[in-house]
């Protein structure tokens, strides 16, 4: 099971979050303009990356606020935490461009006390232990 | 305190028939957890109908400072308890808060806690909910507890690490609860009413192995 470090409580179980996929996908600025194809491509086409990842997660259980995530799909390391809306940090794989997608939370940048290392943009060292596996 | 038209005595009256009117989530487990209690060991209770208020407000914005100023306070983050008397505000999210207050706080028993905080709040953005209703609460105590709840939740218990006057939003026995540790060896435990059985007998088996009678 992964320990997630939340940017507001602090490092808890998997199971306390539930997944939102791909960070990082702009909503359509026109959708009426788009073909079928290029709906269908937004909708449902997502990068499949070897390596790192960015992805967004929910608190689901805790905080309930979402943050994205830097994860490598290879080993499970959280390489990185960081706001909803904020740019992806500089980790190779180039991602999409910076979509501004909003979080629900007005204030998704409280950092909890239990998570000193995790505010804002930190970046986890490669091998912080509450970035590994249980 | 609002006016009613009725004697203060007709009120009271009024009150004490509303609540043995109401049944509580886990009533059904009562004598269940009686006898699977053991004192200074571990012993388990419902503290049936709380008051409790859902509060959202921007942490600085004026609502919030105005809303603080009916609770005593609200925690600024993650494990905070804020508050004062017997009002408790526990942190759920950088927005989001949960009054808990004693049943006679509710305004249907008479208390005004909750036309206050809406009047606090007044037209601006958040939120004041009356979520009596929405959770029950189970009182673990004694030397075992925490033992029973490491069974069941993996947060850090160890109370070096989680200290009395502390509340996680988190999961017990796989389930959605608050845990709020309100002394050195008792906590008290939040669950959603439709998930209080399950998780009273989840409890009243995990503290078996301690509440039995010592075999000789
Ligand atoms: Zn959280």
């Amino acid at each position: 099971m992964l320990l997630i470090p939340c940017p507001n409580c602090g490092p808890r179980d998997e199971t306390e979050f539930h997944y939102g996929g791909q960070a990082h996908v702009p909503y359509p600025e026109n959708p009426n303009e788009l073909s079928d194809t290029e709906w269908s491509r937004y909708l449902f086409y997502r990068e499949n990356p070897k390596g790192i990842f960015a992805e967004r997660w929910v608190h689901s259980t805790g905080c309930r606020q979402w943050f994205n995530m830097l994860r490598d799909t290879v080993s499970y390391d959280i390489k990185a935490v960081y706001p909803m809306g904020a740019k992806r940090p500089d980790r190779t794989p180039a991602g999409a461009p910076e979509s501004g997608t909003a979080s629900t939370g007005p204030d998704s940048t409280t950092t909890g006390s239990a998570a000193p290392s995790t505010s804002t943009t930190s970046i986890l060292s490669t091998t912080a232990p509450e970035g590994a596996t249980k | 305190m609002a006016e009613t038209a009725a004697s203060p005595t007709s009120a009271q009256a009024n009150a004490e028939k509303n609540l043995a009117a109401r049944v509580s989530p886990a009533r059904q487990l009562a004598d269940g957890f009686a006898a699977g209690s053991l004192a200074g060991t571990v012993e388990i209770s419902e503290v049936p109908f709380l008051t409790m208020v859902g509060l959202r407000a921007l942490a600085g914005s004026a609502a919030a400072e105005r809303l603080a100023g009916v609770t005593g306070g609200l925690p600024a983050r993650s494990g905070a308890v804020a508050g004062s008397g017997d009002v408790s505000v526990l942190w759920l999210g950088p927005a989001e808060f949960l009054v808990v207050a004693p049943t006679e706080a509710h305004e249907s028993l008479g208390g005004d806690l909750i036309p206050a905080l809406r009047e606090a709040l007044g037209g601006d953005a958040g939120q004041v909910v009356d979520l009596s209703a929405n959770r029950t609460t189970f009182e673990l105590t004694g030397p075992r507890a925490r033992d029973v709840l490491e069974k069941g939740c993996s947060l850090d218990l160890h109370p070096r690490v989680f200290k009395a006057g502390t509340a996680f939003s988190t999961e017990i026995a796989n389930i959605p609860a608050i845990l709020w540790k309100t002394g050195d060896e008792s906590f008290r435990i939040f669950p959603r009413a439709s998930f209080a059985e399950f998780l009273g007998r989840w409890l009243l088996d995990a503290m078996r192995e301690y509440a039995s009678p010592e075999v000789p």
